[in-house]
C-alpha cells in the first residue's frame, strides 16, 4: 500500500492524502497534543460533539433519520463513520458558546475596575465539520468579525480554530445545502478535509496548519501516501453525485418529504410580505420555545447578564444566547415590540432569509435543516416560504 | 461676503475610544460630580471619566449614546445631552424605568458607574448648512437633541434659522424648562405644547403635529430632525411630508432593545437595521417602509 516514493515528496496545500483508520488515529493524537479535540459521538440519543482521543468513537455504523421535529438514530451495518449528518450541535456551540464571560469588573476604593479575561487553555480542533457548517462559520466570521466591531473571545478562538471537515455521502430529507449554495462539497477555508470512502478516508490540505500537522506526523515517522488521481477523481465525485441526487430528489410516499428552498428573489418576497396571513397561521403551531434558534448554526442573538458574587465587589457579565422568540428579545420600557408569536416568527424568518442580506451581504440560512429537525412541532421554513411564495402579495 | 463659519470645532467623527475599538466590552470608570432633578422621575447625571487620558481623548457628535453600565445590575442605553464642545463632561438625562435606571436614581454625586461608548449615527450636523432646521422632540425625546441644541445656540451650526417643537403630556412634564429662555435668546424658536392643560397653562394645547401643521416653513429649505415614541414620529414624518418636506431631509432617532451597542447581539434589530449601530438617527425613506409594519 505504502508508496516509498510518496514518503519523500514534499506535501502541498491542496495535496491528497490517503487516512486509514489508524492513520486518523494519529491526526487525532497529534492534534490533542495542542489542542482540546471534539468530534462526533452518540450521547442522549443524537450525534453530538463530545471530547474525542479515539478514532472508534466516532459512530461508524450509525445513521440519523431526520423530518420535521423527528430525528431518530438507526444501525446500519454498511453506515461508515461519517454517514450521520447534523446533530444539533454546531461550531457555535464552542466559538459563542450558550454562555460565556465577556468582562470582569473588581470594585476597590468605590471604583470599579475591569479585569482582563483567562484566555481558552487550549484552542479547538473540530472534526467532523459538514458543508453547512463550514457555511455557518463564515457567516459567524462576518457578524462578530466583520460588522465593524471585533467580538475579542470569537476573534481569539476562531483564530486558533483547527477543522477538520467531512465532505457528507448522504443527506437527511431535512438538509438543503444544495438550494442556499452551502454544499454538500465543503468549500475552502478548511484545515482538512476527509471524503469518507470504503475503509479509509481521502483527505485534502486546505491549510497551512493542516500542512504542519503532517509534515510534523511525517517527521514523527509516519508514512504519508498520495491518493492516486483516479481516486482523488473518485472522492470529489461522491459531493458532485450527492448534489446532483439532492436537486433530483422527489417527493416518495410515506418517507420524510426531500427538502428544498427556492430562493429566488427571496428578500424581496419576505419584504413584500410583512402582513402575509401565513404569519398567523404559523402562530397558531409555533410554541415560541426557541429550539430553531438555538440548534441554528448562525443564530447570533445574545443577552448579557451581570454575575455578582456575595460581597459585589466582583462582577462578571455572562453572555447567553437570547432568541427572537422571546418577548425579552424586543423589551423596551412600555413593553415587547414584538408581543405576538406571529411577529417574532416573521422576524425570525425575515431576518435569516432576508434581512441578513442587507446586514451582511448573505443568507442566514446554510440549508443544514437542523430548525425543521428540533421543532417540536415540525414547522418547516421551505414550506413556510413556498406557502408565502404561492400566494404572494405585491 | 461672510464666509459661514465651518461645524465641528473639536469634534471628529465618529470613532470609538481606542480601547473599545479592540474591545467593545470595555467599560471605563466615570464618576457621577453632579445631579440635576429634571421632571418626575427623571434626573440628568453629570459624568467626568477617571482616567485623564480618556478624559481629553473622548469626543462625541450629537445625538450619540453611551452605554451606562451599574456592575452587579446592568447595563443601558442613554443619550448624550451635554454640549459636545466640552466633551469631558458628560450628561445623561435618565428616567427611572427598569433595574439599572431605577439604581441610578439611588446614586449620589461622587458614585462611581462604568461607561462604553459613544455609539451609534449622530444627527446630520455637517448637513443642515443654510437649512431651515426643525427639531421635534416628544417627551424625554428631547433629551436626545439637547447635544445639538448646544451646538445650535452656540452657532456651531451653520443653519439659516432653528426652530424646536417640544410637546409632553402635561406643562410639568416638558423637559429641561429652564434653559428654554436662554435657547430661545441665542436665536432658537421654542415652541411648546401640551396635550393635558393645567389651569396655569396659557400655551397652546394639542401634539407637536398640530404647531408643525401651521408652522411657517420654507419646505425646500428645511431638515427635520425628531426624536420620541414610534407612533409619534411616524406621525410628525407624515406631517412634513405633507408640508412637502423632502423625505430624505426627515431625520428620526429611533429607540430599540440596545444591549451591546455593537451589532452583534441582535436585541435591537428593526427590519435590516441595527438601531445601535446604524442608527438610532435614521433618515425617514431609508426606514419609513419599515416604521408603518406594527411589531417590526
Amino acid at each position: 500500500m505504502v508508496s516509498p516514493a510518496a514518503e519523500k515528496r514534499v506535501w502541498q496545500l491542496g495535496d491528497w492524502l490517503r487516512l486509514f483508520p489508524a492513520d486518523l488515529q494519529r491526526v487525532i493524537t497529534a492534534l490533542a497534543e495542542d489542542h482540546r479535540v471534539v468530534g462526533p459521538q452518540i450521547a442522549d440519543g443524537a450525534v453530538v460533539y463530545r471530547d474525542l482521543t479515539d478514532v472508534g468513537q466516532l459512530p461508524a455504523s450509525w445513521l440519523d433519520e431526520q423530518d420535521g421535529g423527528s430525528y431518530r438514530l438507526r444501525q446500519d451495518a454498511s453506515a461508515g463513520a461519517f454517514d450521520h449528518v447534523v446533530g444539533p450541535h454546531s461550531l457555535k456551540n464552542f466559538l459563542f458558546p450558550a454562555r460565556d464571560t465577556v468582562a470582569s469588573f473588581v470594585r476597590s476604593e468605590g471604583e470599579w475596575k475591569q479585569e482582563p479575561l483567562p484566555a481558552d487553555e487550549r484552542p479547538l480542533a473540530v472534526l467532523g465539520v459538514r458543508a453547512c457548517d463550514m457555511a455557518a462559520l463564515r457567516i459567524q466570521d462576518k457578524v462578530f468579525l466583520g460588522s465593524g466591531y471585533v467580538d475579542p473571545t470569537y476573534k481569539a478562538r476562531r483564530e486558533q480554530l483547527f477543522t477538520v471537515a467531512v465532505n457528507c455521502r448522504r443527506a437527511a430529507a431535512t438538509c438543503f445545502c444544495h438550494s442556499m449554495n452551502c454544499g454538500p462539497k465543503v468549500a475552502p477555508g478548511f484545515d482538512l478535509a476527509l471524503t469518507e470512502r470504503d475503509g479509509w478516508f481521502a483527505c485534502q490540505i486546505g491549510s497551512a496548519a493542516g500542512l504542519a500537522l503532517f509534515q510534523r506526523l511525517a517527521a514523527a515517522g509516519m508514512a504519508l501516501t498520495s491518493c492516486t488521481a483516479p481516486e482523488i477523481d473518485a472522492a470529489e465525485k461522491v459531493s458532485a453525485d450527492l448534489e446532483a441526487s439532492m436537486h433530483a430528489r422527489k417527493p416518495v410516499e410515506n418517507s420524510p418529504r426531500p427538502r428544498s428552498l427556492d430562493t429566488t428573489g427571496i428578500r424581496d418576497l419576505l419584504y413584500a410580505n410583512p402582513e402575509h396571513p401565513r404569519w398567523e397561521e404559523v402562530a397558531t403551531r409555533c410554541l415560541s420555545c426557541t429550539n430553531c434558534t438555538l440548534v441554528c448554526p448562525t443564530c447570533f442573538c445574545s443577552s448579557v447578564t451581570e454575575v455578582a458574587d456575595l460581597s459585589g465587589d466582583h462582577v462578571e457579565r455572562e453572555r447567553h444566547w437570547a432568541s427572537c422568540f422571546t418577548l425579552d428579545h424586543s423589551r423596551m420600557h412600555g413593553g415587547s415590540v414584538r408581543h405576538s408569536t406571529s411577529s417574532r416568527y416573521r422576524q425570525w424568518l425575515t431576518h435569516k432569509l432576508a434581512g441578513w442580506i442587507d446586514q451582511f451581504d448573505s443568507s442566514g440560512c446554510t440549508g443544514c435543516g437542523r430548525c425543521i429537525t428540533w421543532c417540536p412541532v415540525g414547522i418547516d421554513l421551505t414550506e413556510e416560504v413556498a406557502a408565502l411564495r404561492q400566494s404572494d402579495q405585491p | 461676503m461672510i464666509t459661514p463659519p465651518v461645524y465641528a470645532p473639536s469634534l471628529s467623527p465618529s470613532s470609538p475610544p481606542a480601547a473599545s475599538a479592540t474591545d467593545p466590552w470595555r467599560s471605563h470608570a466615570a464618576r457621577i460630580v453632579g445631579i440635576t432633578d429634571e421632571i418626575a422621575g427623571v434626573r440628568s447625571y453629570d459624568l467626568i471619566f477617571s482616567d485623564q487620558g480618556l478624559r481629553s481623548a473622548y469626543r462625541f457628535l450629537p445625538g450619540q449614546f453611551n452605554m451606562l453600565h451599574l456592575p452587579g445590575i446592568g447595563e443601558a442605553a442613554i443619550s448624550i445631552s451635554s454640549s459636545p464642545a466640552q466633551p469631558d463632561l458628560l450628561t445623561h438625562t435618565v428616567r427611572a424605568v427598569g433595574n439599572v435606571t431605577d439604581a441610578l436614581a439611588r446614586a449620589i454625586v461622587g458614585d462611581s458607574v462604568l461607561v462604553r461608548g459613544p455609539f451609534g449615527t449622530p444627527w446630520p450636523v455637517d448637513r443642515l448648512d443654510q437649512r431651515d432646521v426643525v427639531l421635534v422632540a416628544g417627551g424625554l425625546g428631547l433629551a436626545s437633541q439637547r447635544a445639538l441644541i448646544a451646538e445650535l445656540a452656540r452657532r456651531a451650526v451653520p443653519c439659516r434659522r432653528a426652530i424646536l417643537l417640544h410637546g409632553a403630556k402635561h406643562p410639568a412634564d416638558l423637559l429641561y424648562q429652564q434653559e428654554y429662555a436662554g435657547w430661545q435668546a441665542s436665536g432658537i424658536d421654542v415652541h411648546l405644547i401640551v396635550n393635558t392643560p393645567f389651569q396655569e397653562w396659557t400655551g397652546p394645547v394639542g401634539l407637536v403635529t398640530d404647531i408643525l401643521k401651521t408652522l411657517p416653513l420654507v419646505p425646500a429649505e428645511t431638515t427635520l430632525l425628531c426624536c420620541g415614541p414610534d407612533r409619534m414620529m411616524t406621525a410628525v414624518a407624515e406631517e412634513a411630508l405633507n408640508r412637502g418636506v423632502s423625505p430624505a431631509e426627515i431625520y428620526l432617532s429611533l429607540e430599540r432593545n440596545m444591549s451591546c451597542a455593537v451589532a452583534h447581539c441582535g436585541l435591537c434589530q428593526f427590519g435590516p437595521v441595527f438601531v445601535c449601530r446604524d442608527g438610532p438617527v435614521f433618515r425617514h425613506d431609508q426606514i419609513a417602509r419599515f416604521l408603518a409594519v406594527p411589531q417590526l
